[in-house]
């Protein structure tokens, strides 16, 4: 990686989606160089609050920021909840799609790397259509990392996956975005036990965001290690609650 | 697709042909319809036959006219939905003259057009392009416009330079949209052309057929009228096939 990776600080954000205001006074600061998981049911504003720090919509009030000073635009890769993958083009293509978007040379050396290590080094000239699920979420993840940017934002991308595969893609994501600033989002409690090493919790009405004790361990954590499957149970208990009857 | 495939759409095709050439000789036959009102099948492929020189050149003139102008009509359409995309202005201005290209009849502009462009195949070419201009234009610019947002995101976030966005995200994108356009070009672009030889013109099906008319040699307009039917099938397939190898990402999920 080439750029060291800054914490984000949120401060007073308001954030507003189709004209509801989701939640105001938001102040947040996620740290530096490791997996934060945002997690919380649908609708309770998740990926419009990934949104504003991706820097694709504007909070309504307050500010996004590095704690670094320096601005974060270009510093952040986002990847979003389908693989979003050009049906048209080749999966190595697919990868490098930022460089060519971008009119830069892109690095085909690199992101046939990148693929080799997603375990696609044979599938370099594959159309998206000719993969599986799951295959297809790796070269998102691919492309993803091709960008090499300090701060990562992934809104819920394994959710459409099957439970085995979707395990693989965490120990993956943990694996090759270590030292990042990862912001993940999702709305399933075993993923946040698994990959945050710091666990946040959106819920209420209006939102309020609580952080969570995280389990112990490296991340990828083992899906059936005890204090893995206990955080998941007060985790999914927190979730019932703040729902309501 | 698989010879029995084949074998049954083309069952079909001469089935549904046999079906309506009955009807047609039964009407002739049983109605009592005089010859020079509607001639049996017979005397048309008679005519056919025995024309078949004069038949060919005009075939051949009308299909210059119709490909030289459905290449000019995409190629121009193209540009400027591309264009209108690129930018604002141009997309309020041009947008009201692409409206008018669909609004004004050819068969009103059509005596026009020849006194201007000439009774050469200019002016049918002229016609062609006029009468595919709005369903290449709009289908086009559609497809360029109705970009999936999540793409866009990415490219922003990518912090992509807004030409190559357009080159090389919104253009293959929207080239579904196009082929659905060029489609519909393919298929009307042959009436443009017949149109413009109709009003005037020393060539061509329209010419044959509007002098076939007026000497009631109705067997021979009929033979010309069947050539067109079937190169306007021709060349619509020939597009079809073409695209549908082009855009071979695309699902095509047609069952025969």
């Amino acid at each position: 990686m080439t750029a060291p990776a800054p914490a984000l600080r949120l401060r007073d954000l308001a954030v507003a989606h189709g004209g509801r205001v989701l939640f105001t006074g938001l102040d947040l600061t996620l740290p530096a160089g490791v997996f934060s998981v945002l997690l919380g049911s649908s609708g309770v504003g998740k990926t419009s609050l990934l949104r504003v720090i991706a820097g694709l919509d504007r909070p309504a009030v307050g500010t996004v920021a590095a704690d670094d000073g320096a601005p974060l635009a270009g510093r952040v890769a986002w990847m979003g909840q389908r693989d979003l993958l050009q049906p048209w083009a080749r999966v190595i293509d697919n990868v490098m799609l930022g460089d060519r978007l971008r009119g830069r040379r892109p690095d085909r050396d690199r992101a046939a790397e990148l693929l080799r290590r997603m375990g696609l080094a044979d599938r370099l000239a594959a159309l998206p259509a000719e993969l599986s699920g799951g295959m297809r979420q790796r070269v998102a993840l691919a492309r993803t990392l091709y960008e090499d940017r300090p701060v990562v934002l992934m809104d819920e991308p394994f959710s459409a996956l099957d439970s085995a595969t979707r395990a693989r893609m965490q120990d993956l994501a943990a694996e090759t975005l270590h030292g990042r600033t990862v912001v993940l989002i999702t709305h399933d409690p075993l993923e946040a036990c698994r990959l945050g090493q710091e666990i946040l919790l959106m819920a209420g009405d209006p939102v309020r965001v609580a952080g969570i004790a995280v389990p112990e361990g490296a991340v990828p954590r083992p899906a059936d290690e005890e204090s893995v499957l206990h955080a998941q149970g007060v985790l999914l208990r927190r979730m019932l609650d703040a729902a309501g009857p | 697709m698989s010879m029995r495939r084949i074998a049954g759409r083309l069952g079909r095709l001469v089935g549904t042909l046999c079906g309506l050439g009955l009807l047609w000789w039964g009407i002739v036959r049983l109605g009592g319809v005089p010859p020079y009102l509607l001639p049996p099948p017979g005397a048309v492929g008679r005519a056919l036959w025995a024309q078949r020189g004069l038949l060919a050149g005009a075939a051949g003139t009308t299909l210059l006219e119709t490909v030289s102008g459905l290449l000019l009509g995409t190629l121009g359409g193209g540009v400027l939905a591309l264009l209108m995309m690129a930018s604002a202005p141009v997309r309020r201005w041009m947008m009201p003259l692409v409206l008018l290209s669909q609004a004004v009849p050819v068969f009103a502009l059509a005596p026009l057009l020849v006194l201007w462009f000439g009774f050469g195949i200019a002016s049918k070419v002229v016609m062609a392009v006029l009468v595919i201009f709005f369903p290449i234009t709009s289908s086009f610019f559609d497809g360029l416009r109705r970009t999936p947002p999540g793409w866009l995101d990415l490219a922003r976030s990518m912090d992509a330079r807004p030409g190559l966005v357009l080159l090389r995200l919104r253009l293959p994108a929207a080239l579904p949209a196009f082929a659905s356009g060029l489609r519909v070009a393919a298929a009307i672009a042959p009436l443009g052309a017949v149109v413009g030889e109709w009003v005037g013109a020393s060539s061509g099906l329209g010419f044959l057929m509007q002098t076939a008319n007026t000497r009631f040699e109705t067997d021979l307009m009929f033979a010309a009228l069947l050539v067109l039917a079937t190169m306007t099938v021709l060349l619509w397939w020939g597009v079809d096939r073409a695209l549908a190898r082009m855009l071979y990402w695309v699902p095509d999920d047609r069952s025969d």
